[in-house]
């Protein structure tokens, strides 16, 4: 079918920041398909010229208001690696579980706020609260079961306290951690309920081949630290994070772009799952059996059920740190250091993929350079390539006007990008 | 929404933001428990975080973030003609916020620093009075869905809306916590707005600030008690100007 069409969708809802998507058809052939990030830049690189050390997780930490935490962990790594810092065990399990809660609120907003609408036909969140009361009752149990997980172990939910280079300020209080406990195994139920509704949804067919990056260590599924790898192959020590990024500006976008061994690739829930499948939990694994999620999956709308997923396997995995931590006795919660020359890298798994910070500090223990690459960063090549591909299957398909502007749009919310983060 | 036999009428309300990382907002939808009903007192018109409506009567309009490119004036001119009552929401849109470390240096370097030779647009952060009128300000970084859950309902009740005047020691103290100054931290919780619970200061970490000056402040004791604790004045002026929140103290009275 010979046809023009145009969409351009000025500052697409549902995603966190500002974003446009440009298409345009002409004579049935594709002509342009952009991811268009119009973000205002925040400059953080500049920000922490000059600043203590010890302050940096508290500054870096508002480069995202749903990530927090994973800022804050990123920097703190990489301070710690710089000084020889060695943070103590209570510290180390205390800072997993917080980034267990952070991902928890992070892909709970998302299923239920940002994409369910989609499946229902809504346009937010509020009319699903009169039509489906029970899946609404689920998500916000498990968006508030992730949000008491943060605030347990970091003293909030959003912009952590208590996270601090050598480990941390406080230790988590063992009454509240008891009230964690029974919290999780009460809501088990409403992610139940969960899967049972997205089992009745209808992923959209479409896939195109990727590569997908992860952090991994071999040994538990990936969290904080590790190598970095891809499904194509490449796996490099923490510190090479540039070589896996090969960061690179467009004239269309004030975020930037990252490209590895192919043109553009993915960061996010489906690669880690895609990379480190064999590590996550039986029940989750068993969940991802019934969506017949198994790697390497290239369709990206899958992005949504390997975020499910990992629900499944946060909350088995949070209760064993919890009960855990019950057993230490949360005396030695942070190794003192002195201020010491050195640089290095702390990456870490954000509920959106993998995020590096960068940070070289001077004797004094002041930041001399900083560098942060985010995760939506690593996927807006992914998007834009997806975006081209996308509208092609369509058109091929005969679909009208209509149904492409909300592939489009699901297709990027899939993603779950986070672009005020990227345009830090 | 209907309380105690008695039909209210549901505010319309619009949430836009600008440079800032949109933590505030998000707290719009945390606290789970109250969500619901919280909700129901809301006719939400543009919001588009969570909503694909995007309508254009609104009657409080909640800002957040800092402005750092000129189309975001014009957005915010054009915001500020629509709303009855315009409340900037969040620490960056009160007082320019962390954003305003930027502007320490000129605008171009920081440019080259992070973009290369990429064309790229930026001014030095302001806060949302430096360009239009603001009808409340809910300071906090993030802000405190609590104290939002007061001061909406504080508007929708026609109610007096007003923050606390004194600053985070009154709160910290409620909370029996050891002064960070005892345990040789120089916190900025004597000079600050209280308001936000301690949440920073319970959690053994020092205040810096979030929430701006206090009205009640004795600022010539609390820099005496950091000369007499031999507390650094370096450290002092880094966590005076984390938030931009003490601009005109840091250069008049250190």
């Amino acid at each position: 079918m010979k046809r023009d069409y145009s969409l351009d969708i000025h500052h697409l809802t549902r995603v966190e920041g500002h974003a446009n998507i440009q298409i345009t058809v002409r004579d049935g052939e594709l002509v342009d398909a952009r991811w268009a990030i119009v973000e205002t830049p925040r400059f953080f690189e500049v920000m922490l010229k000059g600043m203590s050390a010890e302050r940096v997780p508290f500054l870096t930490s508002r480069i995202c208001g749903i990530c927090s935490i994973s800022h804050s962990l990123a920097s703190i790594r990489a301070v710690e690696r710089a000084m020889d810092i060695v943070p103590p065990v209570v510290a180390e399990k205390t800072r997993l579980l917080a980034m267990h809660g952070e991902t928890l609120q992070s892909h709970a907003l998302h299923l239920f706020f940002l994409i369910a609408p989609d499946f229902a036909g809504t346009s937010s969140v509020l009319p699903l609260i009169q039509s489906h009361p029970d899946l609404v009752r689920a998500g916000l149990q498990l968006k508030e079961l992730g949000n008491e997980i943060s605030t347990v172990t970091t003293g909030r939910c959003t912009h952590p306290v208590s996270l601090v280079v050598g480990g941390l300020s406080k230790a988590p209080d063992k009454e509240r951690l008891l009230h964690l406990r029974a919290m999780i195994q009460e809501r088990k139920p409403a992610l139940e309920t969960t899967c049972s509704f997205f089992h009745t949804l209808t992923i959209p067919a479409f896939s195109r081949e990727t590569e997908f990056i992860s952090l991994s260590n071999g040994s538990t599924y990936p969290a904080i630290g590790g190598r970095l790898v891809s499904s194509d192959g490449v796996d490099r020590e923490e510190n090479d994070y540039l070589l896996m990024t090969n960061e690179y500006t467009r004239d269309f976008s004030t975020s930037k772009f990252t490209r590895l061994s192919r043109e553009s690739s993915a960061a996010g829930a489906l690669a880690r799952i895609n990379n480190n499948y064999h590590l996550l939990h039986p029940k989750a694994k068993e969940v991802a059996e019934s969506f017949g999620l198994q790697p390497v999956c290239h369709n990206p709308f899958m992005n949504n059920i390997a975020q499910l997923v990992e629900c499944v396997h946060i909350l088995e995995d949070a209760e064993e740190l919890v009960n855990s931590l019950l057993e230490s006795d949360l005396a030695e919660i942070k190794t003192p250091y002195a201020p010491k020359a050195g640089k290095a890298t702390g990456a870490v798994e954000a509920p959106r993929g993998v995020l590096y910070h960068h940070i070289e500090i001077d004797d004094k223990g002041k930041v001399t350079k900083a560098d942060c690459i985010i995760p939506t960063t690593q996927n807006n090549g992914n998007i834009h390539d997806d975006l081209r591909a996308l509208v092609e299957q369509s058109l091929r398909e005969g679909k009208n006007d209509g149904e492409i502007t909300k592939l489009c749009e699901m297709v990027v919310r899939s993603y779950d990008p986070c672009i005020s983060c990227s345009v830090h | 929404m209907n309380h105690l036999g008695f039909e209210m009428e549901k505010v319309k309300i619009g949430s836009f933001d600008f440079t800032c990382c949109e933590g505030c907002q998000l707290q719009l939808a945390n606290k789970e428990s109250t969500l619901p009903d919280f909700l129901a007192l809301l006719d939400i018109r543009n919001f588009r975080e969570i909503s694909s409506e995007r309508l254009d009567d609104y009657d409080i309009a909640l800002v957040e973030g800092s402005i750092t490119r000129p189309d975001e004036i014009e957005r915010l001119k054009a915001i500020r003609g629509k709303a009855k009552v315009l409340i900037a929401f969040g620490t960056c849109a009160c007082f320019g916020g962390v954003n305003s470390l930027k502007n320490r240096i000129p605008q171009e370097e920081a440019i080259r620093e992070v973009y290369d030779n990429k064309a790229v647009e930026t001014m030095p952060s302001m806060k949302i009075s430096d360009i239009v009128q603001v009808d409340y300000s809910i300071p906090g970084c993030p802000v405190s869905k609590d104290e939002v859950e007061q001061i909406l309902v504080g508007i929708v009740t026609r109610s007096q809306v007003s923050l606390p005047t004194y600053p985070v020691c009154v709160d910290c103290k409620q909370q029996l916590n050891t002064c960070l100054f005892d345990l040789g931290e120089l916190c900025l919780g004597p000079i600050t707005r209280a308001g936000c619970n301690a949440v920073c200061t319970t959690g053994k970490t020092a205040c810096l600030g979030c929430r701006g000056p206090a009205e009640e402040l004795n600022m010539p004791a609390f820099l005496e008690l950091i000369k007499e604790k031999g507390l650094s004045l370096e450290d002092l002026h880094e966590k005076l100007a984390f938030y931009n929140a003490f601009e005109p103290l840091a250069t008049d009275e250190t």
